[in-house]
């Protein structure tokens, strides 16, 4: 239950400012891939191009391909729900729906597509995917409350299980764990290692110790200056990337000399 | 074992050079007094006492204050006496009308019937025998109330879908396009659309299609969304804005179309301050009398049909009382049953305005842990 992600030169656009140039790159299924950078180099654009989130944004537009399993996400006719459903995100910022109860929350991507679903396969999903993100421990005992009375932490672990509730092939993760403290953190962490054994994970991460932590692949992307597209500098194995890169820039990056 | 001795004083050195926590209290009475003396010389009259004791007081206290204080607390009480000022300033014609309602209309609510009959049959001799024999008043506002009630209901169930749905496009689809630029300037337009201009459209509107001289409570239902639909549009329209963003993303991720992230997850999290909204804008149109004298008429009788025939509301009931008495020679009466028709009007907007906050309070998200 996970596919690789191909991308074949993408460019991508706000308007008519190129926002990031001519990305190549193959994402294995069941790894972690992180993409690090400097702020504003396009990381997190790039992301939500995985999903076709991207184009939500108005004016927002792409050019090129990218392969899931092969099929192009933005072939002809390809519907971005369908997309979308295959392809789970989660944010930066936890964002728990605030009308919803916990188990409302996880059920979400099915209650709120109208598919018709039992009390009992709703409570399997609810507590599967909940144990799924290390969250049910905590609170299997109040389901019906609210879940932004939840902690940071708890409510960003309750994002990624709405996600994996919907059991997508690829999950994104957009700086999830920036808004959250260091104990949190590992939470995440250890629940991203247990992820890749079942989906692929794609995150962007502002904090290379998390990158050389969680990741079998990471990819530098840079910025020349501003008003410039962001570019992928450098792809390839964390453990290559962080010890022994072959660009200058990268070293610098990982290094701290700058960004 | 050494021990070092503080030294013993009577006030900290920090809160020197302050004015006694009685202050304001005394100079208070003494403006009181003072300006009660001032107004026995001219004449005494309540108004001037208050006024003359508000302006004595004032500069007594920050006086008195920048003797003591200095220049920077006496600015301070002035910023103070100003600000206060300007909220008695404000509240006080609010109270005074409400205490005129409240004295005037409650003998003719507290009347037996007055809320369950109406003025049909109910002449200027009954009228002319209750001032002069001291009979009870007879007549009521059941048929006005009746009336108010249908065509604020109607107006609502006109103006709410079109104004949400407005305001939808406005706020999910409509972004940055020409038609809804077109439509946020005409209402703001129709905001300020007066309302017997309003209440001339519906009426043009209905001789037109249906026929002249079509005077129903829906031609008064279709004047008063004129009036609804702009502020409905607003309100919503300024709940659904500050809805996060993040939420329609989280709903996108998952996989859910458009229409459902706004029908499930927008509204939804919208919908308490939809809904005061929208209860705010019923009890700034149930009110309006212009509007509804020139498409609706007058009635005297009860009619339960909306689409058929002329029907009384509340502010018109208290316009035709007012300027109409039943019994042209003994007003009495008639002026009675409007001050009461006024107290009920009154006292359905505050009920509406508690309903608002209701609302706002079950429907609002809860955090709860």
């Amino acid at each position: 239950m996970s596919k690789r992600i191909d991308v074949k030169d993408l460019n991508v656009y706000y308007g008519k400012f190129l926002a990031v140039e001519d990305v190549n790159i193959n994402i294995d299924a069941k790894s972690v891939t992180a993409f690090i950078g400097p702020s504003g180099c396009g990381k997190s654009t790039f992301l939500r191009t995985l999903n076709r989130m991207h184009e939500v944004i108005p004016g927002a537009r792409v050019e090129g391909e990218v392969l899931l399993d092969g099929d192009n996400l933005y072939g002809p006719g390809v519907d971005p729900v369908t997309v979308r459903s295959q392809i789970g995100m989660v944010f930066q910022r936890p964002n728990p729906f605030p009308t919803m109860s916990i188990r409302d929350n996880v059920l979400a991507g099915v209650k709120l597509n109208n598919k018709k679903i039992s009390k009992g396969e709703a409570d399997s999903l609810v507590e599967r995917s909940l144990r799924g993100a290390n969250l049910w421990n905590e609170v299997k005992d109040r389901l019906a409350k609210p879940g932004s009375g939840l902690s940071g932490g708890q409510q960003q672990r309750l994002c990624i299980a709405r996600a994996i509730a919907v059991e997508p092939q690829v999950i994104l993760m957009d700086e999830p764990c920036s808004a959250l403290d260091p104990i949190s953190t590992l939470a995440i962490e250890d629940l991203i290692n247990e992820l890749k054994d079942e989906y692929t994970v794609v995150i962007v991460t502002h904090n290379m110790q998390q990158a050389a932590r969680v990741s079998d692949k990471t990819a530098f992307f840079n910025i020349a200056g501003t008003g410039k597209p962001g570019k992928l500098i450098e792809y390839g194995d964390t453990h290559t990337i962080f010890s022994n890169p072959t660009v200058k820039a990268t070293e610098d990056y990982v290094s701290g000399r700058f960004g | 074992m050494t021990s070092t001795l503080t030294p013993v004083r009577k006030r900290s050195a920090l809160t020197k050079g302050q004015l006694p926590k009685a202050a304001p209290y005394i100079v208070l009475a003494l403006a009181l007094v003072v300006g009660a003396a001032i107004l026995a010389l001219v004449g005494f009259n309540a108004f001037g006492w208050g006024l003359v004791s508000a302006v004595l007081f004032a500069a007594g206290l920050v006086g008195w204050s920048a003797a003591v204080e200095g220049a920077r607390k006496a600015k301070d009480k002035l910023a103070t006496c100003l600000v206060v000022g300007a909220f008695l300033v404000a509240l006080l014609p609010l109270i005074s009308v409400i205490w005129t309602v409240l004295v005037k209309g409650l003998p003719g609510l507290l009347d037996p019937g007055f809320l369950n009959t109406s003025m049909n049959g109910v002449t200027g001799a009954f009228d002319n025998k209750s001032a002069e024999e001291g009979a009870p008043v007879v007549g009521g506002i059941y048929h006005a109330l009746l009336g108010t009630v249908q065509i604020t209901l109607l107006a609502t169930v006109i103006s709410v879908p079109v104004g949400l749905l407005t305001s939808i496009y406005l706020v999910e689809y409509g972004e940055g396009k020409a038609l809804a630029r077109a439509i946020t300037f005409f209402v703001d337009v129709m905001t300020g659309i007066p309302s017997i201009v309003a209440g001339l459209f519906a009426a043009a509107f209905f001789f037109a299609v249906v026929g002249p001289g079509t005077k129903t409570g829906a031609v008064a239902a279709v004047a008063l969304s004129v009036l609804m639909i702009p502020v409905v549009v607003r309100s919503s329209e300024e709940m659904l804005k500050i809805v996060p963003n993040e939420l329609r993303e989280a709903a996108y991720a998952l996989g859910v179309r458009k229409w459902r992230t706004i029908l499930r997850v927008v509204i939804p999290t919208a919908i308490s301050g939809i809904a005061s909204g929208v209860t705010l804008a019923i009890a700034r149109v149930i009110g309006e009398t212009a509007p509804i004298l020139v498409t609706a008429g007058f009635a005297t009788s009860i009619n339960n049909n909306v689409f058929g025939g002329w029907m009384a509301s509340l502010p018109t009931f208290i316009y035709t009382q007012i300027l109409n008495p039943t019994s042209p020679s003994n007003p009495g009466p008639s002026d009675q049953r409007a001050w009461g028709a006024a107290l009920v009007l009154i006292i359905l907007v505050m009920l509406l305005n508690l309903a608002a906050r209701l609302v706002a309070r079950i429907f609002a998200p809860k955090a709860g842990r």
